[in-house]
């Protein structure tokens, strides 16, 4: 089971981008489960969600506390909250910031994330949209197929901007 | 074609399915989407039922009782304090053999003000003559309520079903969901006693104490006639979309001398407690209870019993608990665990089952051994 920890802030699209990977996956022929935390979320408020992926299904419903991968869509919340709080020694950080980051112990991957949604035009009442071009940089990483990446925006999303800002993302993770 | 929905959406998309004639509810979190989306189908036409938004829970349920009167095939979702608030309506609808469907999203009741998922506010109505089951899935969710209209209504049963999923643990969370065609599956509804509102009569119901207490004795007559239907109706489903469901979900039993039973989604997490255990070479299995009325028959005599109630009789105990035990002959571990949303990871159940006291209660968290 491959167990992924999303932290964003009310309103950035975490929710819909943990829902978008787990369609992906569906997609690739596994089984996936994504949740929002049960908190109360507020908009702009640091919030978490959660995707499991495995290739049977999936019993367990308690909160992932070891995570695989920690996606951040805002680094702003870092100042905030301890987004490496229990993610696994050699585990996957990918991190939206125009700037390189490495974080000891862990596979680090930056994305221009923002950036590639304002080439794009993608912004949605003043915030650029941020979850599908996620979906591409993790079909990058290996997590989802690529095809199965697009597929699943498809499925929600028929402007084709959100297909574009997937493949930006695609080709600027290293990999 | 699957997709990844909420187990909110999926009953939304089952009941569509089903094509109720009239859908009554008032919102309430967690089960608000369910209610939200039904109105977006009546709405944008997908779904040519009568949408009745109504003041109250108890109206809704007033307003599926009338509804369900006049022959039309009904269904209202709630949870919690709307339950609560349904009580004296839930009594009406099940003494008037009235075949609604609710959905209740069980979450805790106040005060604290709480919107997590508890099994109190379900396990209040047990002794109305509601059929109760609890799903641990979205697919299991989809595929109850598609059974439990075709349950209700059959004529051996004519009795209401409520429907349980784990608020947010299962209303909130995606997984992937397979659709089908119900066809006749669900038969066209035809009640064998109807009111007709063109044609208004006056009714005489007094009932003397001689003729209610056989209406009381004909409704668990149909309780316990109601096993059989569940069973036929689940047989029926297996067979013609190919996913098989029983009054219980056994994991690994044939061999335990340690059971864990609990119900709703901690039922479906315990498996995986299991697994963990059966490593550590402890011959454990898991037991979950999808139908608590009818109450099935276990099978538990001379293993072990673990219980997880996610709910508390006040001055008594676990209701699941002592429900096994009076049922079964059978004394057990009894943990009280989840109140209010509490976290209970699959290494707690494991604890719970490792470090059993069989003839004692556990407060999870407040005076546990774990």
């Amino acid at each position: 089971m491959f167990e992924i920890r999303i932290h964003s802030r009310g309103g950035q699209g975490g929710v819909t981008a943990a829902r978008l990977l787990a369609m992906a996956a569906l997609h690739d022929g596994n089984y996936a489960t994504a949740c929002p935390f049960y908190g109360a979320e507020r908009r702009g408020a640091p919030v978490v969600s959660f995707v499991r992926i495995d290739a049977r299904p999936i019993k367990i419903y308690s909160q992932i506390r070891s995570p695989d991968m920690i996606i951040v869509l805002d680094e702003s919340v870092m100042q905030a909250v301890d987004v490496l709080h229990g993610l696994k020694t050699g585990g996957k950080i990918l991190i939206n910031s125009p700037h390189k980051k490495d974080f000891t112990g862990f596979v680090t991957n930056s994305v221009d994330l923002t950036g590639i949604a304002l080439r794009e035009n993608l912004v949605v009442a003043g915030s650029p949209i941020l979850n599908t071009p996620v979906i591409g940089a993790l079909a990058k990483t290996g997590i989802v197929s690529a095809a199965a990446a697009k597929s699943a925006i498809r499925s929600m999303f028929t402007d084709e901007r959100n297909i574009r800002a997937a493949e930006a993302a695609h080709d600027e993770v290293s990999a | 074609m699957k997709k990844i929905v909420t187990g909110n959406k999926a009953v939304a998309e089952a009941v569509r399915e089903a094509k109720p004639d009239v859908v009554a509810a008032y919102p309430i979190t967690p089960q608000t989407e369910i209610v939200e989306t039904l109105a977006d189908y009546v709405s944008g036409g997908q779904l040519a039922s009568q949408y009745i938004p109504v003041e109250s829970e108890h109206s809704a349920m007033a307003a599926c009782i009338g509804a369900s009167l006049s022959g039309g095939r009904t269904f209202t979702a709630t949870s919690s304090q709307g339950l609560l608030y349904m009580h004296e309506m839930t009594n009406w609808a099940a003494g008037a053999r009235l075949p609604i469907v609710m959905a209740n999203v069980n979450r805790s009741l106040a005060p604290g003000w709480n919107l997590w998922a508890e099994h109190t506010d379900a396990m209040q109505e047990r002794d109305t003559g509601w059929l109760q089951v609890y799903v641990s899935t979205v697919q299991e969710a989809y595929d109850t309520i598609l059974m439990a209209f075709r349950i209700a209504e059959h004529h051996d049963v004519l009795l209401p079903v409520m429907v349980n999923l784990d608020g947010f643990t299962l209303s909130h969370i995606m997984q992937p969901l397979d659709t089908v065609e119900p066809g006749d599956f669900i038969p066209l509804i035809h009640l064998p006693e109807t009111v007709d509102p063109k044609n208004p009569r006056g009714y005489g119901t007094i009932a003397g104490p001689a003729d209610y207490f056989r209406f009381r004795w004909d409704i668990e007559r149909s309780m316990r006639e109601s096993v059989n239907v569940i069973e036929e109706t689940q047989a029926e489903f297996s067979q013609r979309f190919g996913r098989s469901y029983g009054l219980t979900e056994e994991y690994r039993c044939s061999d335990a001398d340690v059971v864990v039973v609990a119900l709703g989604t901690l039922g479906k997490e315990a498996e995986v407690a299991v697994d963990i255990l059966r490593t550590e070479g402890i011959k454990a299995g898991s037991l979950r209870l999808r139908w608590f009325r009818p109450f099935p028959e276990l099978g538990l005599a001379g293993k072990e019993v673990v219980v997880i109630d996610r709910d508390y009789s006040f001055g008594f105990g676990g209701i699941l608990a002592h429900s096994i035990r009076s049922k079964n002959l059978v004394n057990v571990y009894s943990v009280i665990a989840g109140l209010g949303g509490q976290e209970v990871t699959y290494d707690d159940i494991a604890g719970f089952i490792r470090n059993r006291r069989i003839g004692e209660e556990c407060w999870f968290g407040v005076n546990d051994h774990v």
